[in-house]
C-alpha cells in the first residue's frame, strides 16, 4: 500500500492553494481534448465537475442512476449554502468560515482543505448567480442571508427552502450546455458496479444499464466519483431511496482506502418515525432553528397537549444550556440533547421520541406572513406528512441519519489511493471532520466540482504517462466477469426473505448500536450481528425477476450486499476510536456535563482503512496537524 | 386519527415498451392512513415478492416531493387527488376503506412506457439541452452583488424555477402538451437579467425541440396548472408565447 501522503503544500495557510495552483502542471488547451474523463454521479459535485471539465476541453462521460442528472439527491437540500462574503457586515471573513468549519468538525479535518473550501466559497456564489440561480433577495435587490447552526454570523445564501434544487439546476444547466455542445456524453439510468484498473491507474468503469440489464464498459484516462454518502446503511435516513454506496464500496475493495467511516451525522430536525412500514425520513431544514424554539415539558411523562403546558413548565433546553448559540448549536449537539431529553422520558408525541420545535413566538413577533415567506414550503410538507398544521401546533421533530462525513480517503488533490481515481463531495472524507455544519455540504460539493478538480486533475493528467486502453482490454473483460457473477449469485439464492427485510434489520442494528450514542459492548455486538445477517443474506434472500431486464429488486440487492460489509467497517471504526468527537459519541468518553470528550493526544488522526477481505481491514493513520488553530474543548455555551 | 384501509388496486403492468400492457388487480389490507401512497405500493411489492411474483416497477427516489422522479396517474389524475402534491407526498388518509384505486403511468406519446409504471422522459432532457442555460463558463463572472434584482422579479423567477420536471403537466393535458414545463424553464431565465442576452434564441430553440419531440399543442385548458405538484402558473405559458412572438419579430435571420 502506498504511504498516506496528504500532499498538503508547504507555506502559510492563506497561500497554500494559490501557490499550489501555480505549481501544478497544466494541460495545453489543444491537448485537453485528447483526454477522456469519467464522472460518476451528477449531484452538485458531479454535475459541476462534468460541466467545468468539458468547458475546459476534456472529453467527459457522465453517469447517473436516475433518469435525469437533475434528480440527484443534492436536489433535496433545503436550507442554504455558506460563503464568506460578509455582505451583512457582521464580521465574517474567509478565516472565520475556515475557523467555524474546523471547530464545527471538532478538530478532525485538515486545515489546508478547509481553508481552501472557505477561500473558494465566494466564487461559488458568484458563479451560481451568473447562471441565474434565484437566490433570495432584499428589497434593494441585493442578496439576502440567514443564519445556520455553529456560526454567529449570517453567511447562508438560500433560495426559499429549495436551495439544493436551485443550485443543482444551475449546475445541471451548465451540464446541459456541454451535452448540447457534444463535450459531455450523458449516460443516465446506469449504475456503476466496478472500477477498471490498468497498470495501477484507474482507467474505466463497468456499469449496469438499468433499463436493459446489460453490463456496459467505459474507458477513460481518469475516473471521478461523486456518488454521495452512505446514510442508507441505516435503512431509514433522509437520503433518497436509491442513494447508495456501491460505487465507493466497490472501489474500496479494489484498494481505495476509506477514511473515518464512523463519522455520521444525525440531523436534529426530522419528522419522527411513524410506523413499521416507514420507507424514509424527511428532514425539516436547519434554517427553521432561526425562528423555531426547541422545548420539552419539564416533567417527565407529561402528556398534555402543547398548548396546555404553561410557559414555566416548559424547558427550552438548548437555550438554557447553550445561551450564546441557543437553538443554533451545531447539529451533533442539538441531536444529542434531543435524545437525552427523550431518554429521560420528556419526549413528546405518541412514541415519546420527539421534541417540539415551536414557532408561536416567531409568528407573534413577525406575523404569520413573514414565517410563511421564509418556510412556507417546509410547513406545507410537514402538514402533508403529519396531518398537523405547524402554524397552529408546534412541530414534533427527532434526529435522523442525514449525512456521512466519512468517505473515501483523498489527498489535497482529491485523489484517492488509487492513482487516477478522484472523489468529490460527500463521497470523500475530506472537509467536515467529525461533524458537518449546516449549509456546508452544498458549499463543498460545488467547491470540489467547480474550483478544485479542474485544476488538480490537469496536474495528474500532465504528470503521468498513459498507454492506450480501450474497452477491449483484458482488464475490462475480467471486471465484467466478476460483476456478472455477482449479479447471478444474487439471483440464484432464492431464499425466503426480501432484500428490504434484511435491509431493515441491518438498519435497526446500525441505529441501535452505531447511532447517536455508541459504546464498546454495543459496537462489538453490532459487528457480530452484522456478520450473522450477512451470512443470512447470502443464504436466504429472494430476488425476483432476471438479470437482463429492468429489475429494481436486483438493484437494491446489490446495494444491500455492500451495506452489509460497510456497516461492519463503520462499527469497527467506531470501536477503535476511543473518544467522543462531533457526531461520534462514545458513552464512555463524556465530560461531567455530558458533552463529547475528545482525546487529542491519541486520536488526532484520520482513521483510514485498507480492505483485505470481508470483515478484515488494516488501519492506517493520517496524523492531522494543527498549525493555525489550537484544538480546544468545543463550547457553544 | 390513524386508521387502517383495505383496498383494491388496479395497476398497469407492462413488461417493456414493445409489449402490450394490461391492468392487474391486487388487494392490499390493513394499510395505515399515515402511510404514503408509495409506502402502500412498497407493502404490495413485499407481498408480491413473497409470492415469487415480480414487484411493480415505479420510479421514485427522494420521497420528499423534490426530485421529480415519481409520477403516477391515480384514479385518472396525475399525482392523485390532492392539489399541489407529488405522488410520494400523497398519504393514504386521502382514501377510504374499501376504495378501488386505478394506478397508471403517465400517458403521452412523447413519454413511452419503459416498464409497468415507469416512463421515458428523456424528451424533457433534449428540450433543456436546446437552451435551458446561460452560456457562461465556470470562473470569470462578476461579484454576485454586482447584479441587483428586485425581490419581486426574483420571486417570480423562483416560482418558475421551482418546477421539478416530473411531467405531470404533460400527463394531465388531453393534448399531452409540454407547454407548462417548457414555459417554466423559459420564464425563469427570461425574467432575470442574467438570461437577457440569449432570451429570444433560447425560447426559439427550446420550442423547436419541444415540437420535434412529439408533444401536443396547448389549447388553454389549464389542466397542467391544476395538476402541477408545484402549482406553477399558466401565466408562464403566456409569458413564453409573448417571448416567442417577440423572437420572431426580432429574428436576426435576414
Amino acid at each position: 500500500m502506498a504511504k498516506l501522503d496528504s500532499k498538503v503544500p508547504d507555506g502559510n495557510l492563506q497561500d497554500k492553494w494559490t501557490k499550489h495552483k501555480f505549481n501544478m502542471k497544466l494541460v495545453n488547451p489543444a491537448n485537453k481534448r485528447k483526454y477522456e474523463i469519467i464522472v460518476v454521479g451528477t449531484g452538485l459535485a458531479g454535475a459541476s465537475a462534468a460541466a467545468t471539465l468539458a468547458e475546459l476541453g476534456y472529453q467527459v462521460k457522465a453517469f447517473c442512476y436516475q433518469d435525469s442528472p437533475r434528480r440527484a439527491h443534492s436536489i433535496a437540500a433545503q436550507g442554504g449554502i455558506n460563503a464568506a462574503k460578509n455582505y451583512q457586515n457582521d464580521g465574517d471573513s474567509v478565516y472565520r468560515l475556515f475557523y467555524d468549519t474546523i471547530k464545527g468538525g471538532d478538530y478532525r479535518a485538515r486545515e489546508a482543505n478547509v481553508h481552501r473550501l472557505a477561500e473558494v466559497s465566494n466564487n461559488i456564489i458568484d458563479q451560481c448567480v451568473a447562471q441565474g440561480v434565484p437566490f433570495a433577495r432584499e428589497y434593494g435587490g441585493l442578496l439576502d442571508n440567514r443564519s445556520f447552526g455553529g456560526a454567529q454570523v449570517s453567511r447562508t445564501f438560500y433560495a426559499r427552502g429549495q436551495t439544493g434544487q436551485q443550485l443543482l439546476l444551475g449546475a445541471y444547466s451548465a451540464l446541459n450546455r456541454q451535452i448540447s455542445l457534444g463535450n459531455v456524453k450523458m449516460f443516465s439510468r446506469r449504475e456503476m458496479l466496478d472500477l477498471v484498473v490498468v497498470d495501477g491507474q484507474a482507467r474505466g468503469i463497468v456499469v449496469r444499464n438499468l433499463i436493459t440489464g446489460e453490463i456496459e464498459r467505459y474507458s477513460a484516462h481518469a475516473v471521478i466519483l461523486a456518488t454521495g454518502g452512505y446514510s442508507n446503511v441505516y435503512f431509514l435516513s433522509t437520503n433518497a431511496m436509491n442513494s447508495n454506496a456501491t460505487a465507493i464500496w466497490r472501489v474500496h475493495k479494489k484498494g481505495a482506502l476509506f477514511g473515518n467511516p464512523c463519522f455520521t451525522q444525525i440531523h436534529p430536525t426530522c419528522i419522527p418515525v411513524h410506523g413499521e412500514y416507514q420507507s424514509k425520513l424527511t428532514l425539516m431544514s436547519e434554517s427553521l432553528r432561526n425562528d423555531g424554539r426547541v422545548w420539552v415539558p419539564k416533567k417527565a411523562g407529561d402528556n398534555r397537549k402543547a398548548y396546555q403546558i404553561p410557559e414555566d413548565e416548559r424547558d427550552y433546553f438548548l437555550e438554557r444550556k447553550y445561551p450564546s448559540f441557543g437553538n443554533l448549536v451545531p447539529r451533533d449537539v442539538a441531536s444529542r440533547n434531543a435524545k437525552e431529553q427523550c431518554d429521560a422520558g420528556r419526549g413528546v408525541g405518541e412514541t415519546g421520541l420527539a421534541v417540539y420545535l415551536d414557532f408561536a413566538d416567531a409568528i407573534k413577533r413577525l406575523g404569520r406572513k413573514a414565517i410563511e415567506e421564509r418556510y412556507g414550503n417546509l410547513f406545507q410538507m410537514y402538514e402533508m406528512i403529519t396531518n398537523e398544521n405547524p402554524y397552529e401546533v408546534p412541530m414534533r421533530i427527532y434526529p435522523a441519519v442525514h449525512y456521512t462525513m466519512g468517505g473515501l480517503w483523498v489527498d489535497y488533490n482529491l485523489m484517492s489511493t488509487i492513482p487516477g481515481l478522484f472523489v468529490l463531495g460527500e463521497a470523500n472524507f475530506s472537509d467536515h471532520g467529525a461533524n458537518r455544519l449546516g449549509a456546508s455540504a452544498l458549499m463543498q460539493g460545488l467547491a470540489d466540482g467547480y474550483f478544485v478538480i479542474p485544476y488538480t486533475i490537469g496536474d495528474y493528467l500532465a504528470s503521468n504517462k498513459f498507454t492506450a486502453v480501450s474497452t477491449e482490454h483484458v482488464a475490462f473483460a475480467g471486471v465484467e466477469k466478476t460483476v456478472k457473477a455477482l449479479v447471478e449469485k444474487l439471483l440464484s439464492v432464492k431464499g425466503k426473505k426480501t432484500v428490504d427485510e434484511i435491509h431493515r434489520e441491518l438498519g435497526k442494528i446500525m441505529w441501535d448500536y452505531v447511532g447517536m450514542a455508541r459504546n464498546s459492548d454495543g459496537l462489538k455486538k453490532a459487528i457480530e450481528e452484522i456478520r450473522k445477517l450477512r451470512n443470512e443474506f447470502w443464504k436466504n434472500i429472494n430476488v425476483t425477476g432476471s438479470a437482463g431486464d429492468l429489475n429494481q429488486a436486483l438493484e437494491r440487492a446489490g446495494r444491500v450486499a455492500d451495506y452489509l460489509e460497510l456497516g461492519e467497517l463503520m462499527a469497527t471504526d467506531a470501536l477503535q476510536r476511543n473518544e467522543s468527537c462531533g457526531g461520534h459519541f462514545r458513552e464512555e468518553y463524556q465530560t461531567d456535563e455530558n458533552e463529547a470528550r475528545r482525546d487529542d493526544e491519541n486520536f488526532t488522526f484520520v482513521a483510514t482503512w485498507e480492505y483485505n477481505e470481508a470483515g478484515q481491514w488494516t488501519l492506517h493513520k493520517e496524523e492531522i496537524v494543527f498549525e493555525n488553530v489550537k484544538p480546544t474543548q468545543r463550547s457553544y455555551k | 386519527m390513524s386508521g387502517n384501509l383495505n383496498l383494491t388496486l388496479k395497476i398497469w403492468r407492462q413488461a417493456n415498451k414493445n409489449k402490450i400492457g394490461h391492468f392487474e388487480v391486487y388487494k392490499v389490507s390493513n394499510i395505515s392512513t399515515d402511510a404514503s401512497f408509495l409506502e402502500m405500493l412498497d407493502i404490495l411489492n413485499e407481498e408480491l415478492q413473497h409470492k415469487n411474483e415480480e414487484p411493480v416497477a415505479f420510479d421514485h427516489d427522494c420521497r420528499e416531493g423534490i426530485c421529480g422522479s415519481c409520477g403516477l396517474v391515480i384514479n385518472g389524475r396525475a399525482h392523485g387527488p390532492v392539489k399541489g402534491t407529488t405522488t410520494c407526498q400523497l398519504h393514504m388518509r386521502n382514501f377510504k376503506d374499501g376504495d378501488t384505486i386505478v394506478i397508471e403511468p403517465w400517458r403521452a406519446k412523447a413519454f413511452p412506457v419503459i416498464k409497468d409504471l415507469i416512463v421515458d422522459r428523456s424528451a424533457f432532457e433534449k428540450i433543456q439541452q436546446a437552451g435551458g442555460f446561460v452560456s457562461i463558463n465556470t470562473g470569470g463572472v462578476p461579484d454576485a452583488n454586482a447584479i441587483a434584482i428586485s425581490k419581486e422579479i426574483s420571486n417570480i423567477a423562483m416560482d418558475a424555477a421551482a418546477c421539478i420536471g416530473c411531467g405531470a403537466c404533460v400527463a394531465a393535458c388531453k393534448n399531452a402538451s409540454a407547454m407548462l414545463f417548457v414555459s417554466a424553464k423559459v420564464s425563469h431565465l427570461s425574467y432575470l437579467p442574467q438570461g437577457q442576452v440569449e432570451r429570444y434564441d433560447r425560447v426559439e430553440s427550446m420550442v423547436k425541440v419541444m415540437d420535434e419531440m412529439g408533444f401536443g399543442s396547448c389549447t388553454n385548458t389549464y389542466a397542467c396548472e391544476a395538476e402541477c405538484p408545484k402549482e406553477i402558473s399558466v401565466k408562464h405559458i403566456a409569458k413564453m408565447n409573448r417571448d416567442f412572438f417577440a423572437a420572431k419579430l426580432k429574428s436576426k435571420k435576414i
